[in-house]
């Protein structure tokens, strides 16, 4: 499965001490995002900043240098912002970054931070005109009176240049924080969700959206729960599901209504009432809720187990994982050190056969759903040496070491937490952020997928 | 009993997440509140479930702090225990500075809660649940020797019975948008 894994080298994000542990906030990766053909990869980070890497084209000449990533482009997406009308500061932090499939020679993206969602162009400049004939090489304007024969300006080419520009801003349509984007299947509109509404905006219009869902009560004392995540159906544009922080799954028909504030289906299991504890109602909040490139299946997160959905079954999942279950004695502690309230993404690989999600200690896990094997890798620079094979590791309980090579619970590092994870569209290749590092891990073995 | 004190410190760690949450960058996070919220909600009722239970048995240990708290009380018009007070006010203040912030400034029709006058409900639950929850750091105004305590105004009084008050702080937390 994903057992022989070899590591690119690791690519650090914005430069880094080697010998001392310090890591600047504002570098710590906030989102990971491969493109539609997965040529490209984004990251954004809490500073507000948006790093783009290009995988470079397989070479005849250096075999094993085929398919890294390199850095493509560097911008700033959002500042810090001051809302005075509520004494707010609005952070800058890169919350989601979705890219829109490529219909020409540009690329588009989608980021946002807590409030405000922006449209990107990624275009590349490698040509220049050259022979204006008024206007000389500054392009300053030239005396007319020099000018004594025309020429035609020709193309010439110049190092490559990538530019960068806002296209779109979308700002002013949200009152709580915003979780989520999603790109809808029609290329033309989109959403964003916050923790009480979700609004659909068309990709050209920016003034104003329209509002799909609603859940804030009359009376704010009466809310129980919040969105927590939102996406599109991969093929039909008027179906999207959102998540909430009860642990159940929507799944909307914009066809039914104009406001879909009644689900089409409703997906939730019922809790077991034994393993009720102080902490039932956290760790049952979905994280992340991500539709199978078919369409057919959903993957949620929660804090303890990721869990495949079958569209068609609302009453329970059609498989849970364990990711961590040996937390689930030490919630109170996790509690106290905020670790509880982490929120991990989970992905599918391209043919949905294995789902990938983060934990501690850098440690992110595979579940192959076929054969039901799952893996524990570790995203180290220890581990993560250039061609190194991923060696799987394992978590045992506090006394319990069995190899070597276990860790146990008491001694995982709750400060490494891999939130974000990306998973190429169509190979296997996969993106770990781990706080301030970006891990691309390649199967050299199987490029496809099987 | 172990849940009990368990309950206790959960309390206790989430009132001062509550308040760390306040000087947090980019406002006051409303999952994070709710979630908040809910475990005091459920760890405050297995704290009174519990002390209910076990009233009768804990009559000795509570005195200590029923004197200290009714000595106060015999200078002064009844007063709640101010330990729970901060948590109020933090969560009251929080809603003050968001009612601002509320778009639908008649959205709430909360009762006002603060304002009650001392008649009412105030001499209700005298007893061992109404006296200052222990696992609360006490922060009880102390007289300086030589100073005297002078007769609070009524509308500065809070007066609440010590269950409510930790309902007042769950309820309000979340209108604080």
């Amino acid at each position: 499965m994903g057992e022989d894994t070899d590591a690119t080298p690791t690519l650090n994000h914005h430069g880094f001490l080697p010998d001392h542990n310090y890591v600047t906030e504002a570098d710590i990766i906030s989102t990971v995002e491969f493109n539609h053909t997965g040529e490209l990869l984004a990251t954004g980070d809490k500073g507000g900043r948006v790093v783009i890497f290009q995988r470079e084209p397989e070479s005849q000449t250096e075999p094993f240098s085929q398919g890294e990533y390199n850095v493509y482009s560097t911008f700033q997406s959002h500042e810090p912002e001051f809302d005075y009308l509520k004494s707010l500061e609005i952070e800058e932090k890169i919350n989601k970054i979705r890219w829109l499939p490529q219909q020409n020679a540009a690329h588009f993206l989608l980021s946002t931070n807590d409030k405000t969602v922006k449209l990107w162009k990624v275009s590349e400049r490698d040509k220049r005109p050259e022979g204006y004939n008024l206007k000389d090489e500054e392009g300053r304007i030239k005396d007319l009176s020099t000018v004594t024969s025309l020429q035609v300006p020709v193309l010439k080419p110049v190092d490559l240049m990538v530019e960068v520009s806002p296209r779109r801003v979308f700002a002013n349509a949200h009152t709580y924080h915003i979780n989520s984007i999603s790109v809808n299947s029609d290329y033309e509109t989109y959403m964003s969700a916050d923790d009480l509404r979700i609004n659909l905006w068309h990709l050209d219009i920016t003034d104003r959206s329209f509002n799909i869902v609603d859940i804030k009560p009359a009376n704010m004392e009466d809310l129980t729960e919040v969105i927590t995540a939102a996406e599109f159906h991969p093929h039909h544009c008027n179906l999207f599901v959102y998540s909430s922080s009860k642990g159940t799954l929507r799944l909307c028909d914009m066809r039914e209504a104009a406001l879909c504030d009644k689900h089409s289906k409703l997906f939730e299991e019922p809790e077991d009432p034994s393993a009720h504890s102080f902490f039932s109602e956290i760790i049952s909040s979905v994280s992340d809720v991500k539709f199978s490139h078919s369409g057919r299946y959903l993957l949620t997160r929660d804090y303890l187990t990721a869990k495949v959905w079958d569209l068609n079954m609302e009453s329970k999942p059609l498989e849970t994982y364990q990711v961590h279950d040996y937390l689930r004695s030490k919630l109170c502690s996790l509690y106290e050190n905020d670790c509880i309230f982490d929120k991990f993404e989970c992905a599918w690989n391209g043919s949905d056969s294995v789902i990938m999600t983060g934990a501690y200690n850098n440690f992110f896990r595979m579940f192959d759903r076929n054969t039901k094997r799952d893996v524990t890798l570790e995203a180290s620079r220890e581990s993560s040496k250039p061609r190194a094979v991923l060696k799987p590791r394992r978590v045992c309980a506090a006394g319990g070491k069995r190899r070597k090579d276990d860790i146990s619970v008491d001694s995982l590092d709750f400060t490494k937490k891999i939130l974000h994870t990306a998973w190429h569209p169509t190979e296997n290749i996969i993106a770990i952020a781990a706080t301030n590092n970006l891990y691309i891990f390649q199967d050299k073995l199987s490029s496809e997928m099987h | 009993m172990d849940v009990n004190v368990e309950a206790k410190r959960i309390l206790a760690v989430s009132i001062s997440k509550l308040y760390a949450s306040r000087t947090q960058r980019g406002g006051l996070r409303l999952h994070r509140s709710l979630l908040l919220s809910l475990v005091m909600r459920s760890a405050r009722d297995i704290y009174h479930s519990s002390r209910e239970s076990e009233a009768p048995i804990a009559a000795a240990p509570e005195e200590p702090m029923d004197t200290s708290s009714r000595a106060e009380e015999q200078t002064q018009l009844p007063e709640p225990e101010s330990e729970p007070q901060p948590v109020a006010n933090g969560a009251e203040a929080a809603s003050e500075v968001s009612d601002s912030r509320e778009e639908e400034s008649d959205g709430e029709t909360t009762e006002d809660k603060e304002n009650v006058s001392p008649t009412r409900q105030s001499r209700k639950r005298r007893g061992k649940a109404s006296a200052a929850p222990d696992f609360l750091p006490s922060k009880r105004a102390r007289l300086e020797p030589g100073e005297e305590r002078y007769a609070a105004p009524l509308g500065s009084c809070r007066t609440m019975a010590g269950e409510s008050l930790t309902t007042l702080s769950l309820n309000r937390v979340i209108p604080a948008f």
